[in-house]
This record gives structure tokens, C-alpha cells and sequence, in this order.
């Protein structure tokens, strides 16, 4: 009980955040909350922000449990390159492929080199700052290896859906992040999974000596977020139909974090929010949106988002609330 | 003894770690020269698209050819690499270096240490913001603000000059994505029928592309777009699908325009889903060589030399497709 109540207090300032957002377009913007039905599927903005958002929430979802046992994936943006490459490869060497086939593949490949990040952070204790620096700067050269070094278009309907098809009127990708957060909190927040993750990030030392396997635990936590990226990369690559190895997934680790850490989970490690997570790239796409939407000159664009991300972030500190509040209580008094 | 072992392994994998990633910075090939032969080093923005690649192989093919040593850096996207390597290749003294900026910003102090080495350097594809012209030898691009006013001469043509018009910019800050909005304003301005009803950046990107046409279609509404003008052919196939996406017809409901002209555009032409391409043509290895040989034999050259672009349109996309090296 007290843990909820302390994890939903977490999560208001992101929440303020997107109220704020959706409160400015519904006065200066009215027109951006319609929702239409085209060819049978609902159709708007707020639909294109959970599409467009699916591939940074997805992201967010695994980014999230690497964070909280106090480490980083920075190769979540090349994860998605290779992946992007594999299994354009893959339909281009037969376009007939079943979907099973190129999506057992092209994880394997994601989930090989989460794992591969995995093991040099737990077992060669290599920072992960580093260890995942590693294949973010050699992945997308391997992207490039395995494409040629060329664009190769995806025309698969099989493998189209993933990107733009569509369940019950609603954005199969939507769906998908609805499914992959119902496992994850199944899977790990319900399970004791959560609590040696958050163990492992607290004190490492500490949960080792209490038997906690925080080696195996870390290896898993950056498979997953392998996996979620591999996934991620492939919903975009659906999503245009075409991978673009020099393109594909490019500064989307830095999307990831911030979602992460504006949803509540230090970047220290520890205790970790799921929810929060989603919430933080809600955020950021229904910026972006916001900022398409309301037709902000493009060169000005990255202002109202750095903006948002200090304001949202400095609410968030509890130090600078401290010293706000006492500020102005010093002012009334005087 | 195995314990040692362990803790060997992270200083070799910083080891290793710090090797990539100094191969990243640097990227220059080292081919052994003869002492004869001229070393040229080229620095190329990336590898980001095919238009590129078609670039960097012009100038390659042409450097062999004609029996220069080409030293060649990729500045992977990243304006910090081609400082660097352009600082590797002045201290390296190479005989010329021919530089295609990723931005037009930043190169005043580089440029001045090229000159003070007495090493031409010339400037291909994106022009250089610099105070002093003298920093550099010459200058060969594409006419990206020429491509603009063809793609806006276009646009007046086949709209009989009444259009609401959606405008997709590069990158902002680049030079092409400069050029190529401000000339194609310059011609629309000229016809009170024709209005950039919105214009917003897609980063040259086809996911960014998509998702800004998205945006448009809710803000304006489809009827209210007639025609949408895209700095590159990845923003436009983008927005194709978008428009695709909104259960209309790409082409037919809403005509499409784009820059560059490279195979996927061509494909979407002939398969009636775009317009109109102006090309951006990347074979610019053999007037980039032509020139530099006559400023290394110290001859005068003019600043500003072009290469010539084409308009290609859907009609004829069957044909033209066949005879395109990229």
C-alpha cells in the first residue's frame, strides 16, 4: 500500500507534464484531440502520438529495467539498426518468409547482442557505459555490413502489420506496447524478479551477500532490453516499410533514457517504475506532435523541448522543490 | 590464478574499446604512396543514403583514374569527425583536400590552418559559412538553390499556379535544406494562388517524413492540401505513405515533388505515386578533379562551379529509370 501510494507520487510531475501539453493544444489547438474513423480504424492525433510513441515506450520498457539495477544501454539505437538489417535481409533473400521465421531471427540477433552487452557488464565488470558504447559504435557499421551499405525497401503485408496494421480499429503497435507492459508487470513487477532488480541497483554487494544471483540478473536485464529494442526496430522498420541501417533507431538511446528517468527511475539505480517509463515517452512524443501540430518553426523546435524536459526534471528533484517552496515562504514572511 | 585472469579482462576490453573508437574518429584509410604520386584527402559527410554513396564513389572512381593516392574519412553524421580528420589530413601534409561538410558553420579555424600549410582545399556537394572566400580554393556542388526554383517552376506548371502547398525541409541548418526552401519561396512568393500553407522540418529522414505529413493531414485536413514539396525523395516517400495511410491516393489526391532523384523515387514514380523529381546530381568526381588538377598546376579557377541537375517527371519515369547509374 505504502509503495503505491509513493511510486503514483513519483509519477506526477511527468503526468503534469502531458497535462500542461494536452491543456496547451486544447486552447490553442482545439482541433488536435478529433478522432475520425478511416477505413474502419480510429484515426487522429492522439492515435498517431501512442503509434508514433510505441517504438520509444517499447524502448522505455526495457531501458527501465537496465537503468534500475544502475547501469545504461546505450546501444539500443544500433539494436534496432541491426535488427532493421536482419530481417530486411532476411525478405529480401525470400520474399516469402514466414512472419515466425524472420521474427525468431531478427530477436535472436537483438537478443545476442543484449546478452553480449549483458555479459560484459556482469561477468567482466566492464562499466556500462562502456560495455554498451561498444556496440553502439561498432553496430551500425555492422547494420551496414549486413545491408550492403545500402536502403533495402520491406514490402511484406505479413510483416507490414506490425507497424501499420491494425487490431479492433486501435494501432497493432499500440496493442503491442499494452501486451509487452502486462507481461512486464506480470513477469517482473509481481514477481520477486522486481525486487532483486531494484536489490541489485540499491547495493550490489549487499544483494550478493543476501543470495541474491545479481550477475545473472544484470545478464537478463540487458538481454530483455535487447530483445525490446530488437522489437522496436522492427516495428519501425514495418512502420516505413524500409531499413535504413545509417538511420534507423539514430539517437533513439538518449529518447529511451530520458523517458525513463523523467518516469521516475534514477539513473543511480534502485527502485524502477514501468509505468512511469510510458509515461515519459508519452511525454516526449505528444511534444514532438504538439510541436508538428502546432506548426513550431523547425529550427526553434528543440527549444520548447528542452524546455519541458528541465522543467519536468527539475520538478521533479526534491532539492529544488525544497529551495522553490522556502523561497517563497521566505517572501511571505518578509 | 584464474582470479587475475578475471581482472585482466576489462583493461583489455578498454583496450580494445579505446582502438574503435580512436578507427571511428580518425576513419582515414593509410594506403602506402609513392613519392610521385599527389595525395588527395577527401572527407565525406557519411554514408546516409544512396545518393551518398553514388557521391563518394564519383569521387573515388575519379581519384583512381586518374592516379591520385585518395585518402579517404567518413565523418559518420558527425561534424566533429571531419574536423578532425581534415586537423589528421593538414598535419599529415597531403597534396589537397576535397571537403564535403556535413554543416556550413564551424570551419573558419580548420580552413585558416589548411592555408597557412599552403594546402587547397575544395569544397564539394554543401557550401562553407566563412568570412573569407580566399580560405578555400573553389567551390562544386549541385545547384541546390537551382534545384528549388525547377522544383517551384514545376509546381507553378502543373498547378496552373493555385495550390495550397506542404512544405517538408531537410535538416534545419543545412545548406540544401537552406537553399532549397528560400528559392522555392522565392518563386511562389511571385504567385498569389500558390501558398506554403505549413513547412516543417523532417530531417531528411522518411520516418520523420511520415510522421510530419501525418500531423499535416490532421491539422489542415486533406482537402485543404493540394501539393507537398519535399527537400529529399526519403521525406516524400514518407509522406506517401502517410497519405496512403489516410485512405487517399498519393499522387492523384495530393501531388508530391521531391529533391534528389534517387532509385526508390524513381520505383515510386513508376508506380504512379509521385509526381515529380528534380535531380541533385552526386557525380561530381570528374569537375571536382578537372578543377583541382588546374589549381595544383597553378592555374586560376572561378569560385563557384555546378554541376547540371534534370527534372524528371512521372510520365517518363519508365524510361528514365532504365538509364540511371544510382
Amino acid at each position: 500500500m505504502k509503495q503505491s501510494l509513493k511510486s503514483s507520487s513519483s509519477l506526477i510531475w511527468p503526468l503534469a507534464g502531458l497535462g500542461l501539453l494536452l491543456l496547451f493544444n486544447a486552447v490553442f489547438n482545439p482541433s488536435f484531440f478529433s478522432i475520425s474513423i478511416v477505413d474502419g480504424n480510429l484515426y487522429g492525433n492522439l492515435i498517431d502520438i501512442f503509434r508514433n510513441g510505441s517504438i520509444t515506450m517499447i524502448l522505455a520498457l526495457g531501458m527501465c529495467l537496465v537503468i534500475a539495477t544502475g547501469g545504461v544501454d546505450l546501444s539500443v539505437g544500433t539494436i534496432m539498426a541491426i535488427t532493421g538489417a536482419v530481417v530486411a535481409i532476411i525478405y529480401q533473400s525470400d520474399p516469402d518468409t514466414s512472419l515466425f521465421v524472420a521474427l525468431l531471427v531478427a530477436l535472436g540477433v537483438a537478443g545476442v547482442a543484449g546478452a553480449l552487452n549483458g555479459a560484459l557488464v556482469a561477468y567482466a565488470r566492464i562499466q556500462p557505459i562502456i560495455a554498451t558504447l561498444i556496440l553502439m559504435v561498432t553496430g551500425r557499421g555492422i547494420a551496414s555490413f549486413i545491408t550492403g551499405e545500402k536502403q533495402i525497401a520491406v514490402e511484406n503485408d505479413a510483416f507490414g502489420y506490425l507497424g501499420t496494421g491494425h487490431l479492433i480499429a486501435l494501432p497493432f503497435s499500440m496493442v503491442l506496447v499494452f501486451l509487452l507492459y502486462g507481461l512486464m508487470v506480470l513477469g517482473v513487477r509481481k514477481t520477486p524478479v522486481a525486487l532483486f532488480i531494484e536489490a541489485t541497483g540499491d547495493n550490489e554487494d549487499a544483494a550478493h551477500f543476501s543470495g541474491v544471483n545479481s550477475k545473472m540478473i544484470k545478464l537478463l536485464v540487458y538481454l530483455v532490453c535487447g530483445l525490446f529494442a530488437g522489437l522496436a526496430g522492427l516495428v519501425e522498420t514495418s512502420n516505413i516499410a524500409n531499413s535504413d541501417p545509417s538511420q534507423l533507431g539514430i539517437y533513439r538511446e538518449l529518447d529511451a533514457i530520458f523517458a525513463v528517468v523523467v518516469g521516475g527511475t534514477a539513473l543511480s539505480g534502485g527502485r524502477f517504475s514501468l509505468i512511469g517509463a510510458i509515461i515519459g515517452a508519452l511525454l516526449l512524443q505528444t511534444l514532438t506532435t504538439t510541436l508538428y501540430s502546432y506548426g513550431v518553426d523547425s529550427a526553434l523546435s528543440p527549444i520548447p523541448k528542452a524546455v519541458l524536459i528541465v522543467t519536468v526534471c527539475l520538478l521533479r528533484s526534491d532539492r529544488f522543490r525544497k529551495q522553490f517552496t522556502s523561497l517563497y515562504a521566505r517572501k511571505n514572511v518578509a | 590464478m584464474f582470479p587475475d585472469v578475471l581482472k585482466k579482462i576489462p583493461l583489455t576490453f578498454l583496450i580494445i574499446t579505446g582502438l574503435f573508437l580512436s578507427g571511428c574518429g580518425g576513419g582515414s584509410d593509410d594506403s602506402s604512396a609513392d613519392s610521385d604520386t599527389l595525395t588527395i584527402g577527401f572527407i565525406q559527410t557519411g554514408a546516409e543514403s544512396d545518393w551518398r554513396k553514388a557521391h563518394t564513389v564519383s569521387v573515388k572512381e575519379e581519384a583512381e583514374k586518374r592516379g591520385y593516392n585518395l585518402k579517404f574519412a567518413d565523418g559518420q553524421g558527425k561534424p566533429e569527425n571531419q574536423i578532425k580528420a581534415f586537423s589528421s589530413f593538414v598535419v599529415q601534409r597531403v597534396d589537397a583536400i576535397i571537403l564535403a561538410p556535413i554543416v556550413e558553420t564551424g570551419w573558419e579555424t580548420a580552413l585558416r590552418k589548411a592555408k597557412a600549410a599552403g594546402i587547397p582545399v575544395l569544397i564539394l556537394d554543401r557550401t562553407v559559412d566563412v568570412s573569407d572566400d580566399s580560405l578555400f580554393a573553389t567551390y562544386v556542388g549541385a545547384d541546390t538553390y537551382q534545384e528549388g526554383i525547377q522544383a517551384a517552376e514545376w509546381v507553378v506548371k502543373e498547378t496552373g499556379g493555385k495550390a495550397n502547398i506542404v512544405e517538408l525541409q531537410g535538416t534545419p541548418g543545412s545548406s540544401p535544406a537552406i537553399n532549397r526552401l528560400k528559392s522555392f519561396k522565392s518563386v511562389i512568393d511571385q504567385h498569389p494562388g500558390l501558398k506554403i500553407i505549413d513547412s516543417q522540418s523532417g530531417d531528411f529522414r522518411r520516418a520523420n517524413g511520415k510522421q510530419v505529413m501525418e500531423a499535416m493531414l490532421k491539422k489542415h485536413g486533406p482537402e485543404n492540401i493540394d501539393l507537398v514539396y519535399a527537400h529529399n525523395d526519403d521525406m516524400a516517400l514518407g509522406a506517401i505513405q502517410a497519405i496512403e495511410e489516410a485512405g487517399l491516393k498519393p499522387a492523384v489526391y495530393i501531388k508530391l515533388i521531391s529533391i534528389d532523384a534517387v532509385r526508390a523515387a524513381f520505383e515510386a514514380m513508376v508506380d504512379g505515386k509521385l509526381n515529380c523529381v528534380v535531380e541533385c546530381n552526386p557525380l561530381q568526381g570528374p569537375l571536382a578533379f578537372d578543377l583541382l588538377e588546374k589549381i595544383l598546376a597553378g592555374e586560376t579557377v572561378a569560385k563557384d562551379n555546378r554541376v547540371k541537375d534534370e527534372v524528371f517527371e512521372m510520365a517518363h519515369a519508365a524510361e528514365d529509370i532504365k538509364t540511371r547509374a544510382y
